[in-house]
């Protein structure tokens, strides 16, 4: 198919178009390419011998990975959980909220948009300030956990804050946003003549959402899937400003602490490049899997 | 997650012919249970604003009392408005690089076609599906080889590399929107491209241009884990807001917060009361085109 887009892109000079790419492709050669080689190097270095802490020389001491993973795994496993944990808790929220706005509210535009409004305002707020209001929130003597308390759902001395369950709700939280707006996207998309015609083949409501508009938004979904999922899986603000220091620990921190405490550049690295790869290969499989290749 | 299968589904049951009890009960779920959600996202957002008149002194987690005071001292407690000053001069430094960089890339991928187009595709994503973690460890892995000192500077150069990609990503969608049509028409009217660009492609092309800056802009002003691995002793507010949260954050925190959630909404709902009020307009004077037509 040949678009008049393409046809003018044909007609033009290649030349043009490699001259305007290249500011921009160098300037992310210099400052995320070679900064990822750059970080493979540091993972397979070697401590200075005799040298002080904090100094290290290059090597190719691939021992490290494994010393790295052997410490860390539970970190990492418990990055992917809780990533996977609140990709679900992102879907319950964002979901019904694109539909409402995309479906239900289909050609009123304002309304739309200040619904979109209320989806995007908790951007507004500095995220590191939201993830202490949920300690706010969530502590101890709020109203959530008294309430929690006289409805029996928590044990008398049950708390919420340095649990697992305040880092989750406060990661969920945090990519709600990031959910919503593409599966918005594509149920605005979506043809309404294509749920009418559900009807009208006597499919009930729910049928239809199953069999017409649930696979029409697919594509929405995957990309908020991703959108939260990765960025979820390094996140350390909410598991250290909201967790405790022995059973929520994510591999964010690990990094951060090894990097910056310790001074343990090779840890720290190969841990980033284990993450790294990690993510890339449950992506690439969550791609294939959805069969939505195209959306990258 | 299944491929999408769209078939239609034979019911052999008969349709009843009033919407049922049990289909109005679906009907007023979802708008009540995404009432919920609504309430689940601002929850943070309004704890910050409740907080920012918070009589706390230091120590700003318990509610002791309201009071005007932080909202007439904004900059009362160290380091808030510094930290903020710092944030906005990164903000709009990386905003301006990265939306010059983006825009030229954007327009490069929808209107020429190269050798190499393909990669380029692939090098805007990744820095998008990296974790931030990793991003981070990657610069400061580059930063301490070359042995630079961090600062100010690591902290822009960090932030324009982050943001190319959503400005190349924002961009492009209003590029393919636009007709090529149009810079044809310029060529055909003795326009050189230059001239062509300047006055019939860049005007079309600046609410892409803007948006993808505001998001620039939110992006960098709201990082806080890249900043944290690039910054070296300079501090940005989500740094300051993160760092001061074990010693327990100042009410003025709060109050900045407030002060650029309010700011940020005003904004975003007069752009949704403009574009209604377009609309309103457009459709007045489509009207008068067409009713007399009608009429005849």
């Amino acid at each position: 198919m040949t678009t008049a887009a393409e046809d003018v892109a044909a007609r033009r000079a290649g030349a043009a178009g490699v001259g305007l790419m290249l500011p921009g492709t160098l300037y992310l050669v210099a400052f995320f390419v070679i900064p990822v080689f750059a970080l493979l190097a540091t993972s397979l270095y070697v401590p200075v011998p005799g040298g002080d802490v904090g100094q290290f020389m290059p090597a190719l001491q691939w021992q490290n990975y494994a010393t790295a993973l052997a410490e860390f795994w539970p970190q990492l496993l418990r990055s992917f959980w809780f990533a996977l944990l609140a990709t679900a808790g992102a879907l319950a929220v964002g979901y019904p909220i694109a539909y409402l706005v995309a479906v239900r509210c289909r050609g009123r535009p304002l309304l739309q948009g200040m619904l979109l409004v209320l989806v995007v305002a908790p951007f507004f707020t500095s995220f590191v300030l939201r993830t202490i209001a949920w300690k706010q929130i969530l502590a101890d003597d709020g109203y959530v956990v008294q309430a929690l308390h006289w409805l029996h759902v928590l044990p008398p001395d049950g708390r919420l804050t340095a649990t697992s369950f305040a880092v989750v709700v406060s990661l969920t939280h945090n990519f709600v946003p990031f959910m919503a707006l593409p599966i918005y996207a594509s149920l605005e998309r979506l043809d309404p003549r294509l749920v009418e015609a559900g009807g009208d083949l006597y499919a009930g409501p729910w049928t239809t959402f199953r069999t017409v508009t649930l696979p029409l938004s697919m594509p929405g979904v995957v990309s908020g899937t991703l959108l939260t999922f990765i960025p979820a899986a390094g996140d350390y603000v909410s598991a250290s400003l909201l967790g405790n220091s022995t059973n929520t620990a994510m591999i964010g921190q690990v990094i951060d602490t090894r990097f910056f405490r310790l001074l343990d550049y090779p840890t720290a690295a190969s841990l980033s490049v284990v993450l790294m790869v990690a993510i890339a290969v449950l992506v690439g499989l969550y791609v294939r899997r959805t069969g939505t290749e195209d959306l990258l | 997650m299944t491929r999408p299968v769209t078939r239609p589904v034979a019911r052999p049951a008969i349709r009843p012919v009033t919407a049922p009890l049990s289909r109005r009960l679906t009907g007023a779920l979802i708008p009540v249970y995404c009432a919920l959600a609504f309430v689940f996202l601002l929850a943070p957002s309004v704890y910050t604003v409740l907080y920012s008149f918070n009589d706390g002194g230091r120590r700003n987690l318990v509610w002791q009392g309201f009071t005007l005071d932080n909202w007439r001292n904004p900059c009362g407690a160290p380091q808030v408005c510094e930290s903020f000053a710092n944030s906005l001069q990164v903000g709009l430094l990386s905003t301006l690089f990265a939306t010059t960089l983006g825009t030229l890339i954007a327009i490069a991928l929808v209107r020429y076609r190269f050798r190499g187009r393909a990669l380029a595709n692939v090098l805007i994503f990744l820095p998008m599906s990296t974790p931030e973690v990793v991003l981070g460890a990657a610069l400061l892995s580059q930063f301490l080889t070359l042995q630079l000192q961090l600062g100010f500077w690591t902290v822009v150069l960090a932030h324009v590399m982050f943001n190319i990609s959503f400005v190349v990503v924002a961009v492009k969608a209003r590029v393919q929107s636009m007709d090529p049509r149009l810079e044809e028409a310029a060529a055909d009217l003795y326009a050189s491209p230059w001239q062509a660009f300047w006055k019939v492609t860049f005007p079309l092309l600046v609410p892409g241009i803007v948006a993808a800056a505001a998001l620039a802009f939110s992006l960098s002003f709201d990082d806080f884990i890249i900043t944290n691995f690039n910054s070296g002793s300079f501090t940005t507010f989500p740094k300051f807001v993160y760092v001061s949260a074990a010693r327990g954050i100042p009410a003025q925190a709060n109050v900045i917060g407030t002060a650029m959630f309010v700011a940020a909404l005003v904004v975003v709902i007069g752009a949704q009361v403009v574009a209604a009020l377009r609309r309103r307009a457009l459709r007045m004077v489509v009207g008068g085109i067409v009713a007399p037509k009608t009429g005849a």
